[in-house]
């Protein structure tokens, strides 16, 4: 039992990250349509950048510099591919792939064969609960996602910002009409999902996890089923999405011991087979009104 | 390009020799019209005449189609808005209530309202609901499940959000009960008494004939009629070709004949 809620709160925590960054892809494509590719890079980078600067800056001081750096590029990404180019939105998901590509080389150049710590405060401290011991990381985890997620929550409900967001997503042409600056709104968009992926970067990388190495990306990329499962339109979709992942990748991989008939890593398989399954009864996932049919 | 003529001091809203095309298409070839301050002008025609093109091309919105300006001014007062970004055009008085509602259904009618005019000062706020004291009443509710005249008139108070000098109406009637439609055109007069120039695209001709003050009638994207609106709803090719009546017939029996020969 004390096992089981250790994975579940490892899972949760795990999973809080995930809706983290999958929040940042729903934001994206509800804003613009575009599926982001390459938004496990921006995660790369806005880790990188806090990596190498935590030594001098402080480990708060790097983070700030590392969202800032994330969101610039994501605001970049907005500007060359939407509104100079002007391309189809399938273009641009097709684009996407390529500005991962080489983002992802030149930070996999500079990373080398280095494993980066970014100076998280937390460490390797644990703490033990009634006999439940579990990483300050994934509580910290926790609290920052509930709490960038609640703040996320409320001004998207209730901002002017978010009421634009969410009016540019459901008709975009009347919302030009009423005086929305849709550009304003798609680069801001790219801007708060580079943002929200430098902040999951930390937790993605902190321990258990050795540090930010060129594989780190490949955990951002669990956010994807994440996303879709839950609706790649749906905010909520992308909570629930995040957590399920979450869920099942910790309590699969702990007790893999006891499905060895299926083979080894099975933790890392196993969002993508709860994304298929649920996808296959829910073609638009489970909160999402469009069928993913542009990419 | 000719220079336009300096626009004349009364006028809200003017349109000068303005020719768009879907790319290869021409929608609109040297329409010109005028909405002095404070009247109602209106712009007839059938469909595919040109009408919505015109509000598209006045709003800026024509990149949504595919569309462009060619060539030729539009302006509001002092300031050209041709090829404007559309919250340029907004914020320079000139705002849109667009055919078919357009309203979020998936947003409340507050939040709708807010669209309208994030920064729209308390008394705008009530001038809108003193008009249409039904948003007042369903303003938590999703605007989705509004009845489509309370749908209609969301859009108008939507756009009225943001103080339009000039408030550009397509074709607000469409698809209303005769009652509804009755109270949706008391209202836009009730607005052009309020102060605000109305440029209203209408395929309802004699509703549109009875509320405006001067009227166009586009046909095959050009002006092919002008004309103060009770003059031209005095006129015979008017009456014979938009009001559905001829020198002899009533109106039923017209729309009969109309059935006939689509049959036929």
């Amino acid at each position: 039992m004390t096992r089981f809620i250790e994975l579940l709160i490892n899972g949760l925590s795990l999973g809080s990250v995930y809706a983290l960054i999958a929040l940042g892809f729903v934001v994206i494509f509800r804003a613009t349509e575009v599926v982001n590719f390459a938004h496990a890079s921006l995660l790369l980078l806005g880790g990188y950048v806090t990596a190498v600067l935590h030594a001098d800056l402080g480990f708060v001081g790097a983070l700030a510099v590392g969202v800032l750096a994330a969101a610039a590029v994501g605001a970049l990404i907005e500007l060359v591919l939407l509104r100079r180019a002007k391309a189809p939105r399938q273009v641009v998901a097709i684009a996407t792939i390529g500005i991962d590509i080489v983002l992802m080389a030149e930070l996999s150049r500079r990373l080398g064969t280095q494993v980066l710590s970014l100076g998280d405060p937390w460490r390797e401290k644990v703490v033990t609960i009634g006999g439940i011991t579990v990483a300050q990381t994934r509580i910290a985890a926790l609290v920052v996602a509930a709490i960038l997620i609640g703040l996320f929550l409320l001004a998207f409900k209730y901002t002017s910002w978010g009421v634009s967001m969410r009016a540019v997503a459901e008709d975009s042409e009347t919302s030009a009409l009423m005086g929305i600056r849709l550009g304003r709104i798609s680069m801001s968009a790219w801007a708060v999902a580079g943002a929200l992926a430098a902040v999951a970067a930390v937790f993605i990388t902190a321990f258990p996890t050795p540090g930010l190495d060129r594989t780190s990306s490949i955990a951002a990329l669990k956010a994807f089923p994440a996303a879709i499962l839950g609706g790649l339109d749906s905010v909520t979709g992308a909570l629930v999405g995040g957590l399920l992942i979450g869920v099942t990748e910790a309590l699969v991989g702990g007790y893999q011991n006891d499905l060895t008939f299926l083979g080894r890593g099975l933790g890392d398989v196993a969002p993508y087979v709860v994304m298929i399954a649920i996808l296959l009864v829910r073609p638009s996932g489970l909160f999402g009104t469009r069928e993913v049919s542009r990419v | 390009m000719v220079n336009p003529p300096a626009v004349r001091d009364g006028t809200a809203l003017s349109v000068r020799d303005l020719t768009v095309s879907y790319r290869a298409v021409r929608a609109l070839h040297g329409v010109s019209l005028q909405v002095p301050r404070g009247e109602i002008v209106a712009v007839l025609g059938a469909n595919g005449a040109g009408k919505t093109t015109l509000m598209r091309a006045i709003s800026g919105v024509l990149r949504f189609h595919g569309g462009s300006v060619g060539s030729g001014q539009i302006s509001c007062g002092e300031t050209t808005l041709t090829k404007a970004a559309p919250h340029r055009i907004v914020a320079s008085g000139v705002v849109q209530a667009p055919e078919g509602r357009r309203i979020f259904g998936r947003m409340s009618v507050e939040e709708n309202l807010r669209v309208g005019g994030f920064h729209a000062p308390a008394e705008v706020r009530k001038r809108v609901f003193d008009l249409f004291p039904i948003l007042g009443e369903r303003r938590a509710q999703r605007a989705s499940l509004l009845s489509g005249g309370e749908q209609q008139m969301l859009a108008m108070g939507r756009a009225l959000m943001a103080q339009p000098k000039v408030l550009l109406l397509d074709e607000p009637t469409l698809g209303l009960a005769p009652k509804m439609a009755e109270h949706i055109a008391n209202t836009v007069t009730e607005i052009n008494r309020q102060g605000t120039s109305v440029l209203l695209v209408e395929q309802n001709a004699a509703l549109a004939l009875r509320l405006s003050n001067y009227a166009y009638v586009l046909d095959v994207g050009e002006v092919a009629l002008e004309g103060a609106s009770a003059e031209l709803a005095a006129s015979d090719e008017v009456r014979r070709r938009y009001l559905g009546v001829s020198e002899d017939a009533t109106p039923v029996l017209a729309a009969r004949r109309g059935i006939t020969k689509w049959k036929g």
